[in-house]
């Protein structure tokens, strides 16, 4: 047998490597669709330690499977496509609602059911990608390099194949490509037992009838805003727009107008115009607005909170709406005769719907040559923009409910950072405002962070009384916090009082109100907002800040978590009165993701352990119990380290690239293959001098954060400007320097153990896959406490202690 | 004092309905009674964030008479006097009976009062409503949801209901003024309409977040001046900030 992989092999082995990480980013696609996003999470993460049970099983087996290694990788990668269709297909039947998860223990069998489905397509990735390791272990760098470079190439894959297909049909392409992985390991392995064949046709045959048969298709969740909407009697889709952006659906409901207005006065007696809804995977309802031109049609705009600056300007402002969407921001922009409209959107579909598809409907908006349409992400336009406006609008940008249930709890949010709020203002011409809206939640919670967090900004601007600079009102629906650049005069707060009476709206704060006035027509059982104002702007802000119930501490860019509202002693009081509506207090987002790290340490702790059982039993090549330790140690930290670098990095280009559609592929490929390319360098250092090398590699590691700790915000904020492929290969030249050096420390650690070690091979794999997993959990879990910077930092700790423990 | 002659007379009401539940031969009668001291007693837990310790005891008595059970689905049935909202089928739940009971509490509502409900759902929130007053209208959006919900509450003999299939945005103006609205479906806005049909000094009720976790409800209140409040009404204790603001 030749020590050497065939080209063709690697080339297996890379496609099977693409096809796996293409699943994974494609999977929380369809979850996103059928569940909701922070469960898509949940399930995906703890389906990938199929990667740790294959190092379990291959540990356990390896002395039957190493000889039968051809068929071995074959029938894997077979097995693979197939079960990357159907066990989604399955697991998407598991009638999982995670809404009762909290009342029902039925819901947590249909969740471990689901796990068990998912992690077998990973399993035999894993299979062929350990077995090659194993197989092949005199050029692990070579083999290492392949399964990098094939999982950076699947990152951007299947970003750009969404652009074309919808979901549903790439996980076809998966199937497919799964196939393929098993015809290149058969050219590459040579001839094979019949019965190898017949599983090769069988295989194909499955597929070929589940995608013709139409077999393939998603459901969305029973309980999601669009499956709701369609029971309503006459509506109907109209459209589907995929990309990796998201589903978007189309709806008319020509017998039940849709009436969505946020925050309408009760008073109002303007009349809500016909509209289309728009629903991203189903949720997050927006709507394009029937629009003639007349006055009237945009009457029923000047009724909702978000008309307040609006009143307070002089005529023909200019206007920035971040978040267009279906246009309703911009409408009102112009219902109140903006000058100019600048409206920026994320997502080019959208536009094409407003613009295009539904012009006619909606009054060629976009084409009014007072409205000039940006395709960005809104920090992004912001921190490149030289404009000035005399208003910045930020749009109600999610749906209550998912809002209301804290499922954006985990997201990384820069639109509501203090960084973000001084950028806003820097584009305010003097007497401008920024007015952002946001849904009310009860207790109060967003609205009031969002206080904090711009007087937080106004006070880095060295503005000594920020209160007399900020406004914000509210109903029983929607509240909107105006800041302005320069003192709110009397004037002002007249019209802000005569605003407010006419359509019964609370003013929860202007300077010199009192707090018998902030509780009028909206009343609450507490004087929340006063109490909340007055301590915030008073010298009881540190002590209200950590004793309000939820966390309300401003958000910044290095914790950039503004809807992580979540405090531990919740917990127990939302459980003690769940039966007088007490789980309504929590955020789901966070303790979500503790469940999924505490599963995540369980099932690693099981998979890791299990095999150093079989490890002990074994005879040959027994590894002494320090040559254990210090291989479970070493490859635990750099699995850690690894992934806790590229999720740090991933958040911080995100804000820099300003679209995680650039961000998501460049910096997740840039990772794997300069972490491939010094797999490939480090194939060729001789495993004596791998202990130097992995010192080496850790000590620049080091010296690499540690200088980019300190130049890269500076250098990030002086290029903001720059057009996005410069920006792209700037970020590249960041990575590849940090990542080749990433590159070297699973292959060094690989080759050591070909030294006496080699049973320990198939752990070590089995070991770094779990602790990436739990890397990807508990690294989000300490950005939120901690942040970005801390989380770093802990990586290079970790990449210390591996060189400390090289096996 | 007030307090233990309501409470007496709340537990002779129970007695009643357990009489009157035996008599009819239903075996989930002594669950029902365990679920009607479960939510007194999570009203009585409360204190007095919601103004007053306990549920008006017709309330709990309607509670304890309704058959929770013949409005699910039969695979929930064992489930269903447990105190959390349950899938009804159609992408709609049952209320949690708390809530239920906390809505209908706050309408105060009298026997000859003229009762608007929006969102028929199951027809359970309605037959409780059927309990109290004579005249209760019902309106549901889902067509096979409301013909299910009608023949459900015919089968029970809910005869002072009238249902009908609508947009209840609209409310029902024939029928108009009501002395207290309620809406079961959590709204994207509070319909100007229903506001409208309100009689002075009417009560509308609306709960407000998703499907199955009420955030809170909105009590809107038509003064006799005709203006208008929201008030928010947390179904559970909100502990006050400490550190002496």
């Amino acid at each position: 047998m030749s020590p050497h992989p065939p080209s063709i092999l690697l080339l297996a082995v890379g496609l099977v490597s693409a096809a796996a990480l293409g699943y994974e980013i494609l999977l929380m696609r369809l979850f996103s669709i059928i569940q909701w996003h922070h469960f898509a999470y949940m399930l995906i993460s703890l389906a990938l330690l199929g990667y740790g049970a294959s190092g379990t099983f291959l540990t356990i087996f390896r002395g039957s499977l190493l000889p039968a290694f051809s068929k071995t990788f074959i029938l894997s990668a077979l097995l693979f496509g197939l079960s990357s269709v159907v066990c989604f297909l399955i697991a998407q039947e598991v009638p999982l609602n995670v809404l009762e998860i909290l009342w029902s223990v039925r819901e947590w069998g249909h969740l471990v059911v689901i796990y068990v489905v998912l992690a077998v397509p990973f399993f035999f990735a894993a299979n062929c990608i350990g077995l090659t390791f194993q197989r092949y272990r005199e050029c692990i760098g070579r083999v290492y390099a392949a399964d990098l470079v094939g999982a950076g190439t699947g990152a951007i894959g299947i970003i750009a194949l969404l652009f074309f297909a919808f979901p549903i049909t790439a996980l076809g392409v998966i199937g497919v490509l799964g196939i393929a992985a098993a015809s290149l390991g058969y050219l590459a392995t040579g001839p094979q037992p019949r019965w190898v064949a017949t599983a090769w046709v069988l295989t194909v045959a499955i597929l070929t009838t589940l995608i013709q048969s139409g077999g393939l298709t998603t459901h969305s969740g029973e309980y999601k805003e669009l499956s709701q909407l369609l029971r309503v009697m006459g509506t109907h889709r109209l459209q589907q727009r995929s990309s990796p952006l998201g589903l978007l659906t189309v709806v008319r409901s020509p017998e039940i107008p849709l009436r969505y207005a946020p925050g309408l006065s009760l008073t109002s007696h303007a009349a809500v115009p016909e509209q289309l809804a728009v629903f991203t995977d189903g949720d997050g309802m927006s709507v394009i607005n029937r629009y003639d031109g007349s006055p009237d049609a945009v009457a029923f705009l000047d009724d909702l909170p978000s008309a307040l600056p609006y009143h307070l300007l002089s005529a023909n402002p200019r206007v920035l709406v971040l978040g267009a969407g279906g246009g309703t921001d911009v409408l009102q922009a112009l219902g109140h005769h903006a000058d100019q409209v600048d409206a920026v959107e994320l997502n080019p579909q959208l536009a094409h719907l407003v613009r295009r598809v539904y012009g006619d409907f909606a009054g060629h908006l976009y084409d009014d040559p007072r409205v000039h349409l940006h395709f960005a992400d809104a920090r992004g336009f912001v921190s490149a923009s030289h404009s000035r406006y005399a208003l910045i609008q930020l749009a109600l940008l999610d749906g209550f409910n998912a809002g209301g249930a804290g499922l954006h709890a985990l997201n990384e949010n820069y639109l509501y950072t203090t960084e973000a709020i001084r950028e806003y203002l820097s584009l305010l011409q003097p007497g401008g405002f920024v007015a952002i809206t946001r849904w009310v939640r009860l207790p109060p919670r967003d609205g009031i962070k969002l206080f904090a967090t711009a007087i937080a900004a106004l006070e880095d601007l060295g503005i000594t009384d920020p209160g007399r600079r900020l406004a914000w009102i509210r109903n029983w629906q929607v509240s909107t916090l105006l800041i302005k650049n320069g003192e709110f005069a009397s004037e002002d707060i007249d019209r802000i009082r005569r605003f407010c009476a006419e359509r019964s709206f609370d003013i929860a704060h202007v300077a010199g109100i009192t707090r018998e006035e902030t509780n009028v027509y909206n009343v609450v059982s507490r004087p929340y907002f006063a109490e909340a104002t007055t301590a915030l702007l008073g010298p009881q802000r540190e002590q209200f800040l950590r004793s309000y119930k939820f966390q309300v501490e401003p958000a910044t860019d290095d914790r950039p978590y503004f809807f992580h509202f979540f405090r531990w002693p919740l917990l127990q009081e939302a459980w003690s009165l769940k039966g007088a509506g007490g789980l309504s207090l929590l955020d789901m987002g966070y303790p979500v993701l503790i469940a999924t790290l505490i599963q995540a340490l369980v099932l690693s702790t099981l998979l890791i352990l299990v095999p150093l059982r079989n490890l002990g039993d074994s005879r040959d090549h027994d590894p002494d119990s320090r040559r254990r330790l210090h291989t479970g140690i070493y490859f635990s930290c750099i699995g850690l380290a690894f992934m806790f670098t590229e999720i740090i990095y991933l958040q911080k280009f995100t804000l820099y690239l300003a679209h995680p559609l650039y961000a998501i592929p460049v910096v997740l490929a840039g990772f794997l293959l300069f972490a491939g390319m010094g797999s490939r360098w480090a194939a060729r250092i001789s495993r004596r001098s791998a202990r130097g090398r992995v010192i080496l590699a850790a000590a620049a590691l080091l010296l690499l954060s540690t200088l980019y700790l300190v130049l890269i915000p500076p250098w990030l904020h002086g290029t903001m400007h720059f057009p996005t492929a410069a920006k792209i290969t700037l970020v590249l030249t960041c990575i590849a320097p940090i990542a080749i050096c990433m590159g070297f420390m699973f292959p060094l650690g690989m080759a050591r153990l070909t030294y006496g070690g080699e049973a320990l091979l198939p752990w070590a794999f089995g070991l770094n896959g779990c602790s990436s997993v739990v890397a990807a959990i508990l690294g989000a879990l300490l950005s939120i406490h901690f942040g970005q910077t801390a989380v770093l930092l802990l990586a290079m700790v970790l990449y210390g202690v591996a060189a400390r423990f090289v096996p | 004092m007030y307090s233990r002659y309501s409470m007496a007379s709340a537990f002779c009401l129970l007695a009643l309905a357990i009489v009157a539940g035996s008599s009819s031969g239903d075996d989930y009668t002594s669950a029902r009674v365990a679920l009607v001291d479960e939510i007194r007693q999570e009203r009585h837990d409360l204190g007095t964030e919601l103004g007053g310790t306990e549920f008006d005891a017709r309330v709990l008595s309607a509670m304890a008479k309704v058959p929770r059970h013949e409005f699910v689905r039969d695979s929930l049935k064992s489930s269903a006097y447990d105190n959390r909202p349950l899938p009804i089928g159609s992408g709609q739940t049952i209320s949690q009976p708390f809530i239920v009971a906390l809505m209908t509490d706050l309408l105060q509502l009298q026997p000859t009062d003229r009762v608007l409900e929006i969102g028929t759902g199951s027809g359970y929130q309605a037959a409780i409503l059927g309990e109290l007053t004579s005249q209760v209208y019902t309106i549901e959006i889902i067509p096979e949801l409301a013909r299910e919900s009608t023949e459900r509450l015919k089968r029970l003999g809910y005869s002072q209901i009238t249902t009908k299939i609508a947009d209840g945005y609209f409310g029902w103006s024939e029928h108009a003024p009501f002395d207290a609205i309620m809406v079961t479906a959590a709204p994207t806005q509070i319909p100007p309409p229903l506001v409208a049909q309100l009689k002075p000094g009417g009560r509308l009720v609306i709960p407000v977040g998703s499907q199955f976790l009420t955030q809170y409800l909105l009590l809107v209140t038509k003064h006799p001046d005709g203006h208008i409040t929201t008030r928010e009404m947390l179904p559970v204790a909100f502990v006050p900030l400490t550190g002496g603001h």
